[in-house]
């Protein structure tokens, strides 16, 4: 898959352990520019903590990270150009209460990026436009859906023109009824070429946008393909177990 | 399910006078006669509460004496009326009359009281800006240091024609708002750093000092540390080198007042879901940022009725310089009575001390509930 440039994200035999428990064990992953990756995987499995580590909310013990072409060190200066980087959206939306939906978006840009604060509520009026409430801009969080809030919290990531974007279960914690519109938002996204890295269950969603399905059990990549090859055609039983878990499911 | 109230509760409210349903009545049957018991034990309370209510009526308004005549041939003020009043069960408001000046300026030269006077205008004014959300700016620093700059100025005078007042004839009401507002003031910011002191992870240093000063402090009463900064202190600083009493005992309430504050403030960040941090650390704010716009605002405003009971209970622990012989208004509230002819009457002035006090107090909390209802109606979960 190497065409000579350099990964967005690349991954070389992480491994983390939380005290005793290994949570990742030599896990290998390379994510190209505009390329979308969804991980999937039993609960518990570390899907999470995967993503978590691609922008150091948690440390990984052993390995290289690198991402954008800078190594994930203790070096702080560094950690922060690669956060402003990465945007994150959360299971729990995350979204700041005491701020209105426009200071949520404006205020990364304002404090991280220096943007004068006319500038970048333009930019938020654009983005949540994008994600189809600007008319909520003037409210609390609170005052929201959860399904209004997980799009708010899209846009805030958004606005800060990240290259790439982690998505951890965005869905799992909305009312069946909004999961659509969410996924609506990421679809378009990612239909706009940004890079992506999804950890979801949301079957329709991975067949739909996935370039490569990536799947977990136990904090190893078992196994990953195309979304045709993994889930018409499942090689490990581990996989198929899952596959037949989540179908059940639904 | 007693048939009794189901029948009531589903009468039509057409069918009743308004009064009758929502009106006083309709409350006092719901809240103080809803059965036998509840019906004694309102009777019970009421008459206790109207007894004493009437006699202290009686005491305060009825029986008292308000002034007193000045006595001719000594050209002092004659306490007779008082003594009588006294022995009736009357209060004697001639003495606060009489003494309000010292109560209020202590030994402050009293010519000079317009001083105080104005200080005393002057820190109602900052309160009074200062809690006003409109005012809540950058210049809101600025108007604190023209203002205290004001007070100290009034206070110690030496310029502008003002004669120059040494510290220790200061007295009453402006050392207590002194002790107070400064006290807080200096405490609040160094609570905040040494909460987050407390929980930091990267900086081990940092956290164990913040537990020592934070234990060490909790470990002794106030009075202990009033005196170490009164008697213990100066005998550690070199010659010559000696702040003034005020100072020192003004320090030792910041170091005590911080660390209350701070063991609040550390509650408000533990009570955070973790996910805002997480949120702000992903945005790339740095620890500062995230900590200033995101963490602390949040925090804060959880903690305000506990914060506000700490300010409450430290703005009354300012009376504790009195062991120490720092004039606060309490001190000037017991010497006013020593006079011999007033000495029967400290009731009086006790409860004008205390209503001076309670006045601060009751303002606090009644500011930090309408505080807390403004800020629940933005911040709705
Ligand atoms: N902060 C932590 N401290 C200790 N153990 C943790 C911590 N976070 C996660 N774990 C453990 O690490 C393992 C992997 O967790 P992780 O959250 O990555 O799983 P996941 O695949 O995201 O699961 P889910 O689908 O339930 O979200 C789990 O066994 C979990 O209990
Ligand atoms: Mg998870």
């Amino acid at each position: 898959m190497s065409n000579g440039t350099p990964p967005a994200i690349l991954l070389d035999k992480v491994n983390k352990w939380f005290g005793q428990l290994h949570v990742l064990r030599d896990v290998s992953l390379e994510v190209a520019t505009g390329e979308k990756v969804v991980v999937c995987g039993p609960s518990g499995s570390g899907k999470s903590t995967l993503i978590r580590c691609i922008n150091r909310l948690e440390t990984h013990q052993e390995g290289r990270i690198v991402v954008d072409g800078t190594e994930l060190t203790d070096d702080t200066r560094a950690l922060d150009t690669i956060r402003s980087e990465v945007g994150m959206v959360f299971q729990s939306f995350n979204l700041f209460p005491h701020l209105t939906i426009l200071e949520n978006c404006t205020l990364a840009p304002i404090w991280v990026r220096k943007m004068p604060k006319v500038e970048a509520e333009a930019l938020a009026m654009e983005f949540l436009t994008r994600v189809k409430i600007p008319e909520q801009a003037k409210k609390f969080p609170g005052q929201l859906s959860g399904g209004q809030q997980q799009r708010v919290a899209i846009a805030r990531a958004l606005c800060m023109r990240p290259k790439i974007m982690l998505f951890d279960e965005p869905t799992s914690a909305l009312d069946p009824e909004m999961i659509k519109e969410v996924l609506d938002t990421m679809i378009e996204l990612a239909e706009s070429g940004m890079t992506m890295v999804c950890v979801t269950h949301e079957m329709g969603f991975a067949r739909q946008v996935a370039d490569r399905v990536v799947f977990m059990d136990q904090g190893e990549v078992v196994e990953s393909g195309t979304p045709h090859e993994m889930f018409e055609s499942p090689q490990t039983d581990r996989l198929k177990l899952f596959l037949s878990q989540i179908l059940r499911g639904h | 399910m007693g048939t009794t109230t189901t029948t009531h509760a589903s009468t039509p409210a057409r069918a009743q006078p308004a009064l009758l349903v929502a009106g006083p009545i309709a409350w006092a049957r719901a809240n103080l006669f809803n059965s036998v018991w509840s019906s004694l034990v309102t009777l019970a309370l009421a008459y206790f509460l109207i007894k004493y209510a009437v006699s202290l009526v009686d005491w305060a308004f009825i029986k008292s004496v308000w002034t007193v005549p000045t006595d001719p041939a000594t050209g002092r003020l004659d306490p007779t009326a008082c003594r009588q009043a006294k022995a009736d069960g009357g209060a004697c408001w001639a003495v606060i009359w009489d003494r309000y000046r010292f109560i209020l300026f202590g030994r402050y030269p009293f010519d000079e009281q317009w001083r105080p006077a104005i200080v005393i205008v002057l820190f109602l004014g900052l309160f009074v800006v200062s809690a006003m959300r409109r005012f809540w700016r950058k210049e809101l620093a600025l108007i604190w240091v023209a203002t205290l700059t004001a007070i100290f100025v009034l206070m110690w005078g030496g310029v502008f024609g003002m004669r120059y007042v040494a510290q220790d004839e200061w007295g009453g009401l402006p050392i207590t708002l002194i002790l107070s507002t400064f006290g807080l003031a200096c405490a609040f910011p160094i609570a905040v750093l040494v909460a987050l002191g407390r929980r930091s992870t990267d900086l081990p240093a940092v956290k164990l000092l913040c537990v020592v000063y934070i234990e060490v402090i909790r470990g002794v009463p106030l009075i202990s540390l009033l005196f170490m900064a009164s008697v213990m202190f100066p005998l550690f600083m070199p010659e010559g080198l000696n702040p003034d009493k005020l100072l020192r005992a003004q320090v030792a309430i910041i170091l005590f007042a911080a660390v209350y504050l701070a063991e609040v403030i550390r509650g408000g960040l533990q009570a955070l879901p973790k996910g805002q941090y997480e949120a702000a650390d992903a945005l790339g704010l740095s620890y500062w940022r995230k900590m200033g716009l995101v963490i602390l605002p949040q925090a804060l405003r959880l903690v305000i009725p506990p914060l506000v009971n700490t300010f409450i209970g430290f703005f009354k622990d300012t009376s504790l310089v009195l062991i120490i012989g720092i004039f606060d208004l309490l001190t000037s509230g017991k010497i006013a009575v020593t006079e011999p002819i007033w000495q029967a009457f400290s009731t009086e002035v006790y409860i004008m001390l205390g209503l001076i006090y309670f006045c601060f107090c009751f303002s606090m909390a009644r500011y930090s509930r309408g505080l807390e209802r403004e800020f629940s109606k933005s911040v709705r979960r």
